[in-house]
Order: structure tokens, then sequence, then C-alpha cells
């Protein structure tokens, strides 16, 4: 029973970290734009294929992180300059519709280039399950759920302690005062698309070894990180992690207590209802359109 | 004020009324009636899109439903196709009501999450009740049967499409030119303007979303009809992208915008077979091409430029 | 009793207090006038009682009837109207189409008769038609009658909205700023326009920075300052009262 429950718990979490990065990135570019960035999920898969072809070619752990985050990071700056950028200011509409057109573009070169194979990753350091009354976790989930503290830590330490993080919150909320104290708000996007492309990698490269990967896996991801953002009420950091957490949760208790054919249509039952019934989420604050 | 805007629906229905005759053989046939179901959703689309301002991304969903229960309800309970397309129509629409009503108190955002949220689960729901719907390998749908007269040829699936997409057209520029076309309008141009002048804006964003579902529902039906055949790939999200991509590169807020994006878009997998893998690619780059370089789409492009000539 | 009557109306953004312990009453038939510094909550208030803003507290009756809470489109249809101070035009449609959309509530707006094109639907709306450019020619804009509405000046577009707040046949009409950003020429129009229109018989409220036609027009001035009412009486009481004179010059604390 409890065994059993834990189990849920330990893969819930797991794959609510990933969850909880692809929120973040979400949750960092609608604050810097108002733009809500569809090809998130593209960068889950990115990292995590790209992990899969740098090992393949015989790197090093650390190296193959490295440029699996980068790389990514440099897609997403790209999709910021060329896309974004020249529509400044447009409609919700169109830029739903580029961002959902970038994903697009790099799903489609992915499988041209790679292939519609599944692939994984070696796990970080080896496969040996650790017992914990009666269920079984996994290293790898250890990594997962450390390195996503980390870098939740981080993120807390770079926005409230430094002046380039003050300088991003400042924009977010007021994007003109922000130009009128001499912030460079094109820099603002410019790092917003970066580092969320980056946490999304991250995440991407962290889950291959345990869910593996392939040229489509982005946009479940994409979506669940999605509605983990829309769930901590958008634009909520902490809002964003405890979502994922949440999405992550319900999804593993749902597939192991109701049905695990519908595992992936519970997030979604989940964000309608949460729509209905507390359209903010869950820590989303009260704000009046100005006229 | 405006006649000259039904100029085109009199090109549209000499054009519908020849192509049969010079078309070379079947093939283009074929090709020309599912241009015209993908036209006729496409404007049903773009009513909400174009016109009111508002997204769907979960569209396919409703074809899907329209569909299955065409596909279904025939099939294990001995229905009759009419009987059984309208059925999936009104589960349809009041799917779409039922789902907008909370929806679109919100703003983009929510709806574009709502309605894609919905395509999945509907898409899911369709993968896994197989015992119905033959799970991911589809299954046959019987033949369309209307007063006793089996539609089974292509020629003759024409003519009740391409009626179909001439009644479409007729309708929508009406609604475009009316109280309640001005009404949706004018949401999109300013929503609190709309609103200080008595508009229900709510009431009038779940109206075209249920009537543009009502419109994808009947078309998914006869669209399963027409191939005989269904499998949940013709209700998922990568079709839903298809459907927005059709409105965008033909034009928001035009009709015969939409017909051009259905037709160049329906086209364009024949003409990309050969690229094996680069259709994605293809319709990504579409889009964002479009959305930067061309925001207003082919049609409103193209008739803007020919006016300013008109002027000089 | 007055048409419309504001008790204690206070709004709050977060910290912000944009509008506190507001008080007044309009009579009908009568121009009033919000006056006072930016940021002093006109807007805000102009929005509390059109039903843009619910307020946090307070208490608004038209007829008698309270009215806070209730949503612009049921505002509307009790007979108020609005232009807003920054512009609030469909560029999606044409000049007239926007003046047309002010008659909303007049029209038959349903959905299946609209599809089928019928007849009398159709008469109904060449009759609108023909009033609408009517009313585009009663606020000077009759050049206009074929423009869209993305290829207009300003100026016009200011009197576009106040077009478009007519068309729906309004008790009450609220104006933000009308003579804003336009030239001395254009203000004159404006102010004899809202003379016009305050002679026909419907009451307006009109927020305005341009003294001269606050003085001209006004039958009563509300003064507001930092949200709060400063003063409230006819053009004389309020030209003379010392808060006013503090607020404008600059002393006030
Ligand atoms: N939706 C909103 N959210 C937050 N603050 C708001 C909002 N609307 C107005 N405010 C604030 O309320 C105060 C009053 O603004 P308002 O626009 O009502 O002033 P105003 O008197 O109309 O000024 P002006 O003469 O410049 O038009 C300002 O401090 C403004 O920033
Ligand atoms: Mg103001």
């Amino acid at each position: 029973m409890l065994a059993e429950f834990l189990q849920f718990l330990f893969s819930g979490i797991t794959v609510g970290a990933t969850y909880a990065l692809a929120a973040l990135g979400f949750t960092l570019i609608y604050n810097a734009s108002h733009v809500i960035n569809f090809a998130q999920g593209e960068f889950i898969m990115l990292g995590g294929m790209l992990a899969v072809l740098f090992a393949q070619m015989g790197l090093p752990l650390p190296a193959v992180l490295l440029l699996a985050v980068l790389v990514p990071a440099v897609v997403g700056v790209l999709v910021e300059k060329l896309a974004i950028e020249p529509v400044k200011g447009a409609e919700t509409v169109t830029l739903i519709i580029i961002t959902i057109g970038a994903s697009l573009v790099i799903r489609g070169l992915i499988q041209v280039w790679l292939g519609k194979n599944t692939f994984s990753l070696p796990a970080f350091s080896g496969d040996e399950p650790i017992h914990v009354l009666g269920a079984t976790l996994l290293p790898q989930s250890l990594w997962v759920l450390g390195i996503t503290a980390l870098v939740v830590v981080a993120l807390w330490y770079f926005f409230n302690r430094t002046l380039q993080g003050k300088a991003m919150l400042a924009t977010s909320v007021n994007r003109l005062a922000a130009e009128l104290v001499g912030i460079n708000t094109s820099w603002v996007l410019f790092m917003s698309f970066a580092m969320s492309a980056a946490l999304g990698a991250l995440g991407g490269i962290l889950i291959t070894p345990i869910t593996m990967t392939s040229y489509d896996v982005g946009i479940m991801l994409g979506l669940k990180g999605f509605v983990a953002a829309v769930v901590g009420g958008l634009g909520n950091g902490l809002g964003a992690v405890v979502g994922g957490l949440l999405v992550g949760i319900l999804e593993a208790m749902g597939a192991g207590y109701i049905s695990s054919a519908y595992k992936d249509a519970i997030p979604f039952v989940l964000i309608l209802l949460i729509l209905f019934f507390m359209p903010r989420g869950l820590f989303g604050g009260k704000s009046t359109d100005r006229v | 004020m405006n006649k000259r805007i039904y100029y085109g629906l009199y090109g549209l229905i000499v054009i519908l009324l020849v192509l049969p005759f010079v078309v070379p053989n079947n093939f283009y046939l074929d090709l020309a009636v599912r241009m015209a179901i993908n036209a006729i959703i496409v404007i049903g689309l773009n009513l909400l899109i174009g016109f009111a301002g508002q997204i769907s991304l979960g569209h396919a969903g409703f074809l899907g439903i329209g569909a299955y229960a065409s596909a279904v309800l025939p099939m294990h309970f001995g229905w009759h196709p009419v009987t059984a397309m309208l059925t999936g129509a009104l589960a349809s629409a009041l799917l779409a009501a039922l789902v907008a009503k909370p929806i679109f108190k919100l703003k983009g955002h929510y709806l574009a999450m709502a309605t894609l949220g919905l395509g999945i689960i509907i898409n899911i729901a369709l993968r896994n009740e197989a015992q119905w719907t033959g799970g991911p390998d589809g299954m046959p749908v019987l033949p369309m049967a209307l007063f006793g007269f089996e539609i089974g040829s292509d020629r003759q699936w024409y003519w009740v499409v391409a009626a179909l997409l001439v009644l479409t057209v007729w309708g929508s520029l009406n609604l475009i030119d009316s109280p309640f076309g001005r009404a949706l309008r004018a949401l999109h141009g300013s929503e609190v303007a709309s609103q200080v002048v008595g508009v229900n804006v709510a009431r009038y964003k779940v109206s075209i979303f249920v009537l543009s579902a009502f419109s994808a529902s009947i078309m998914g039906s006869i669209s399963a009809h027409y191939i005989g055949f269904i499998s949940p790939n013709f209700a998922d999200f990568f079709h839903s992208i298809e459907l927005v991509t059709m409105v965008v590169i033909g034009g928001m807020a035009s009709v015969y915008g939409s017909i051009v994006g259905a037709v160049l878009l329906t086209a364009l997998p024949q003409a990309l077979a050969t690229f094996e893998g680069w259709e994605t690619v293809a319709f990504g780059a579409i889009l964002m091409l479009c959305m930067i370089f061309m925001p207003r789409g082919l049609v409103p492009t193209l008739a803007a430029r020919f006016s300013k000539g008109d002027d000089k | 009793m007055s048409l419309l009557e504001v008790k204690d109306l206070s709004i709050h953004f977060g910290g912000v207090k944009a509008v506190q312990n507001v008080s007044f009453s309009i009579d009908s038939g009568i121009v009033y006038s919000v006056i006072g510094p930016n940021g002093a909550g006109k807007t805000t208030l102009f929005n509390l009682i059109t039903g843009v803003y619910t307020p946090t507290s307070g208490e608004i009756r038209l007829d008698g009837e309270i009215i806070q809470g209730k949503s612009p489109d049921e505002l509307a249809r009790r007979g108020m109207a609005r232009t807003f101070q920054n512009l609030q035009i469909c560029m999606n449609m044409s000049a007239i189409e926007n003046v047309m959309v002010g008659a909303h509530l007049r029209l038959d707006r349903n959905l299946f008769k609209a599809m089928l094109r019928l007849p009398a639907l159709k008469r109904r709306d060449e009759a609108l038609r023909e009033e609408a450019a009517g009313l585009m020619e009663f606020v000077g804009l009759g050049e206009y009658v074929g423009a869209r509405a993305d290829a207009m000046s300003y100026g016009a577009l200011k009197r576009l909205e106040i077009a478009r707040a007519l068309a729906m046949k309004p008790r009450l009409i609220f104006l933000d700023e009308p003579a804003a950003g336009l030239n001395p020429k254009e203000t004159q129009e404006v102010d004899h326009l809202v003379r016009k229109v305050a002679d026909s018989g419907i009451t307006v409220v009109l927020v305005e920075h341009d003294m001269k036609m606050v003085m001209n027009l006004s039958d009563r001035i509300l003064v507001l300052d930092y949200g709060r009412k400063l003063a409230e009486g006819t053009g004389q009481e309020v030209r003379g009262n010392p808060d006013v004179i503090a607020a404008y010059l600059g002393t006030h604390a």
C-alpha cells in the first residue's frame, strides 16, 4: 500500500521536476515579453537529443551536459532575434502562431537530421535502484531532483540578489519604467530566451536516462510545462515550481490508481478544471487591465 | 455598400461548376474535394481567429468527434449516417459551449491552452477506446446515404461538397456584414469599446466558437464518409495546427483567403512528397514567415496592393 | 432624485488608492465636469461608473438603483455611453462601421437571420448606415463617411468615438478629454459639439483639461486630487476655492 504510493510519488516528483524547469522557462519569457513560447517543449527535446548525440560521440559527461544546454540556449536566442523581435507588440494570436512555427521548424529539422528513432542515454551514476520503504528509487531521480533544486536556488539568488536579475524583474513589472531608469530591455528579452531554453534543455537531459527521448517528445513535455506554469499562476516563479511538481505527482498517481492509458490526459483535465474554477491559477494575483 | 465582396462568390460558383469537366483525372477531382472540405473548415475557424480574434488549437478534436460519430454510431449501433452526423455535430457544439463559457472570460493564452488541452484529451480518448474506435489503427466508415441514395463516387461527393462550400461562403459573407458580425469584429478591434456599446463579449465569443466547432464536426463526418476510413491522426494536434496555418497564410479575417489557404496547403503535401520529412519544417517556416513578413496573409495583402493601384 | 448618485466610492490597485471615498450626484440634463491634475483619478472614476472596473467599496446608483459591479454591456442597456481618453477605435473596421456598432443594442442580433441575409435585417442595416452617416455629419466627420478607421487623424478619431457613443441614443454620456491633443480650432469645434449634445437632452459628464472649455460648458464641476474629492460646485464656487487654487498651482502638500 505505502510502497505503491511511494513508488508513484517518486516517479511523479521526478517528471514533475522536468515540468517545473519547463514551467520556469515559460514564466521567464512570459514575464519578459508577455509571449507564451509554444516552442519551449522543443528545447526539452533538443536537450535530450543533443545529449544523446554528444554522448555517442564519446564526450565526457560534463562536456555533454554543457554542450546540450548551451546549444539549445543559442537556438532560443535565435528564435527571439529572428522571430519575436521583428513583431514586437503584435497580437497574442500572432505571437502564439510564430512560436508554434518555430517549434515545428526545430522539431522537423531534428527529425530530418536524427531520424524518428527513440534514443536513450546512460544514467549519470548507474542503474542500481535504491530501496526506500519497499519502493525503489533510481539514482537518476536523485540527479534530477538535486540539480532542479540547485537551479531553483540559483534562480532565486539571481532574481533577488543580483543587479541583472533585479533588472529583469523590473522589466517584467513595467517595461517602460525599466527603460526609463536605463535598463536595457532588449538584453532582458535576450537573457530570458537564453535562460528559458537552457532550463528546458537541462530538464530534457536529466530525464532522458529515465524516459528516453525522440524527436517528438517536445510537444507533450512542453504542453505539460505550460500547464504547470498556468497552474502556478502564469508569471509566478514559485508557482511554476509547485505547479510542475503537482502536475507530475497527479499524473503519476492518476496513471497508477486510475488508468495508465489516460496518463497524458490528466494534466489537461487538471488545467481545464483550474481554468474553470481558479482562473488565475493557484498563486496568481488579481489585476485589472488598464484602459 | 460593399456589394463587390459578393463578386468573389459568383466567381467561385463558376469555377466550381467548370472544374469537374476540365480536371484530367480522378486524382485531381479527389484533391479538389479535399480542398473544398478543408476550405469549409477553415472558413469556420477564420470566423473565430480572424474575425473575432480568438484562437483554437484544438479544432481537429471537433473534426474527430464528427468523424468518429459517423464511423462508430452507424457501424456499432446501426444508426442512420445523417442522424449520426447531426448527433456528432451537436455533441461538438455542446462540448464547445461547455468549455468556452468559463474560458472566454479569460484572455488569449488561456483559450489557446484550453482548446489545445481539449483537443489532446479527445485524441487520447480516440486512441484508447479501441473496442469502439479501432485505437491507433483507425476504423472503416460505412458509406453515406441520403434519401435512399448512396453517395459513393468522387464526382457525387464533389457536388455535395461544392454546394456546401458555396453555402458556407455565402453565409459567412452575410454574417460578417450584419449586426452580429460587426459586434464580433468590434470585440476583436477593441474589447472594451465593444463592451461599453453593449456587446456581451463572452456571449459572442462562445457563439462563434460553437458555430465553428459545429461546422468542423459536420465536415469531419463528411471527410470520414468520403475517405471511408478514419484514424486518430485526423484529430491530432498537428492537424489542428495545419488548419490554423491555412487561416494564417490565406489571410486572417478574409473568407476568400481561407479558400486560398486551404487550396495551397492541401496541395503542399503532394508537392513536398519527394522531400520526405520536410513537411513539418515547411509548415513551421510558412507560419513564421507569414506572420513576420505578411501578417495579414496572402489575399488581404494582395487586395490592398491592387486597390492602391486603383487610386493611382 | 438625481440621475446618478455616487457615494463613498473607492478603488485600490495594490497600494495605489486611485479613488478614495468620492461622493457626488448628477442631475438629469446638465453638463457635469470632473477636473483635476494628471493622475487624480478622473479616468478611473469613469471606468468605475461605466462598469469597466469594479469598486473596492462604495455605491453607485442610476435612477436610484444600485449599479456597481454590473458589466459595461448591462450599463449600456440602461443608457450609459462613453468615450475613451486613449482612443478605443476598432481599426479592423471602417469608420462608419465603428459608428454603426454603437447602435448594437437597437438591432436584431440574431446569428441565423444574419447568415440568411433576411430582407428585414438588411433593410434595417441600410437605414442604420444612413443614420450613422448623419451622425458623422453631426460631429463634423462628413468627409470621412467612406473612410477606413486606420486612415483617419487623431482629432477625427476623437470625434468618431463621440459619434459611436451617440449612436447608442444614450441618456448619459461620459466624455474623457474629448479635446486632448487637438488644435485650438478643433477644440473650438468640440466645444460646440458638446453644447449641441447637451442641448439634445443628453446628460453630459466631461473630463477635460482645457479650463476655458470646462468653465464655458459646465453647470457643475467636481475637482479631484490624489483620488479624493477636493471641491464641488458651480464654476464660480470652484474657481474661488483656495484648495483648488493650491492644487492647481502645485503648493499642495
Ligand atoms: N488598472 C490600473 N492598475 C493600476 N493602477 C491604475 C490602473 N488604472 C489607473 N491606475 C492608477 O490610478 C491613478 C489615477 O489614474 P487615472 O488614469 O484615473 O488619472 P486621471 O485623473 O485620468 O489622469 P490624466 O489626467 O492623466 O488622464 C494613477 O496613479 C494610475 O496609475
Ligand atoms: Mg485620464
